[in-house]
């Protein structure tokens, strides 16, 4: 990011001449106002970690519905929670679009259970990083990939902020990025909770729309004095994300980055890409000009030495 | 063929009374099946009379303030403290079975005046409430300790005869 900051800088430095600034000056102006924000009417998950018993039917139920691959041990098998891998917990995979980790939190009575997913935010990095535009935000609220359009370079696992989108590795012929829709085709679309929510024995996921939710999350923190850190993850960061939580221990204790901001991830390089189309059709032209200009100068003075060379003795 | 229907009408209706049952008397039934929900586990064959002795009659701790005992919360208090005996004391009554469907957030978005919009779904309730006490009192908290896996529900977990073959390990990513 910082790079890419600096590199504007430098952009920046290149173009202050002129009309070419104030043309810059107003676009950028025009962008930093736009904010998306998301769909007004769009729905949204509340899953309160407090209330999860880490039974993984969640994990069961999204096997189920999106018609996955077996997976490697049953989903009550509970010993998937010691599995660390490369130094990790369990995360999304071609296997698994939903899982669950249990966390010990230090003075918590009992484990902590963590559900997650992809979180479908309001203005996705997936979609943003996109080149080939295979991510939709839905106005349901869902983030839902196109495999068809899809050339494989894995930019949207990387700008993903919270890791979600998984590559079909098993597959040379037809390797796609997996990850959780909403059960969109499924569910969503037909005004359906998603599979997931559905089959949760405690309640742990409220569905509703994405502005209900918020309002619902901070009362249940106002109700239960005490219970609760006061604050809904994923009402405010990267821009706001479909799926919210609560938790009753600190969200870095369980796994969340905290340190993610309330910026959309796209607006790190809003700017950046602003200008780039820019630097292509009018650096050209300005510099040959300039060469052009230079050159001519250059031509004139060598003419002129030509013509008069007496000048330059007198 | 209708006296078939018929048979079938009048076992619904004898299973329908069974469960409304709580009404009708102070203590409740001595047991009562809760099988609204069956699909993945076989019914809960729920002993009242024994949970009865546990909450040392106190029926507002899992039936609110709907038995016409005093509620104990202060925060329901505020309102129900002078509630009476409800007409319908079983849980399904309030808590429905399909909270998220788009009917019930419609009923939820229009009731502008609803202090309950946080209200758990059926299944929500039953297992929050359970589950939650048997936590507390440290009585068995294992899916299967009430209620037993269908074969549909074995499927669903991949367990028992559906699990994945063993000695297989996990494929590493």
């Amino acid at each position: 990011m910082k790079n890419l900051l600096d590199r504007r800088k430098f952009l920046k430095g290149g173009l202050a001449s002129g009309v070419l600034a104030s043309v810059l000056g107003t676009g950028k102006k025009a962008f930093a106002e736009h904010s998306f924000g998301g769909y007004p009417n769009s729905m949204g998950v509340l899953v309160d970690l407090s209330k999860c018993i880490g039974c993984r039917t969640c994990e069961a139920a999204c096997n189920k519905e999106q018609e996955m691959p077996a997976p490697d041990k049953p989903f009550d098998d509970m010993s998937v929670f010691d599995e660390i891998r490369h130094g990790q917990k369990r995360r999304t995979s071609e296997k698994t679009h939903t899982v669950v980790n249990r966390y010990d939190v230090p003075g918590h009575d009992g484990p902590v259970f963590r559900k997650f997913q992809c979180n479908h935010c309001n203005e996705p990095g997936c979609l943003s990083s996109c080149f080939v535009n295979a991510y939709t935000k839905t106005p349901e609220g869902a983030v839902v990939y196109n495999e068809k359009v899809c050339v494989g370079c894995r930019t949207c696992m990387i700008a993903c902020p919270f890791y979600v989108p998984a590559y079909k590795y098993s597959s040379p012929i037809n390797p796609v990025i997996t990850k959780c829709k909403m059960c969109y085709d499924t569910r969503l679309k037909n005004g359906r909770p998603p599979a997931c929510v559905e089959a949760c024995p405690q309640e742990v996921m409220t569905f509703g729309k994405r502005r209900d939710l918020i309002k619902l999350g901070h009362e249940r923190i106002q109700k239960n004095p005490g219970k609760y850190i006061d604050h809904i993850y994923g009402e405010k960061e990267v821009g706001g994300t479909a799926w919210m939580y609560l938790s009753s221990v600190p969200f870095a204790e369980v796994g969340f980055n905290t340190e993610l901001g309330d910026q959309p991830i796209v607006n790190y390089v809003k700017e950046f890409l602003t200008v780039v189309p820019m630097v292509l059709t009018i650096w050209p032209a300005l510099f040959t000009g300039f060469h052009l200009l230079a050159k001519r100068k250059e031509n004139q003075k060598e003419s002129q030495k030509a013509t008069t060379p007496s000048d330059r003795n007198a | 063929m209708s006296k078939k229907f018929i048979t079938a009408w009048l076992a619904l209706l004898a299973l329908m009374m069974l469960n409304v049952q709580p009404a009708q008397s102070m203590e409740g039934p001595d047991t009562a099946t809760l099988d609204s929900l069956t699909d993945l586990f076989a019914p809960v064959s729920f002993n009242h009379a024994m949970h009865v002795d546990v909450v040392a009659n106190d029926c507002a701790v899992c039936h609110h303030h709907t038995t016409g005992t005093k509620v104990t919360d202060e925060r329901c208090a505020r309102c129900h403290k002078n509630s009476g005996e409800a007409n319908s004391v079983a849980c399904r009554d309030c808590h429905n079975a399909n909270p998220f469907s788009a009917e019930n957030l419609q009923k939820i978005a229009d009731a502008e005046l609803l202090f309950h919009t946080d209200k758990p779904g059926l299944k929500g309730a039953y297992h929050r409430k359970c589950l939650g006490c048997h936590q507390e009192m440290g009585a068995p908290t294992a899916c299967e300790n009430c209620h037993t896996k269908t074969e549909k529900g074995e499927a669903f977990y991949r367990s028992g005869k559906f699990a994945p073959t063993p000695g297989k390990e996990p494929a590493s990513e």
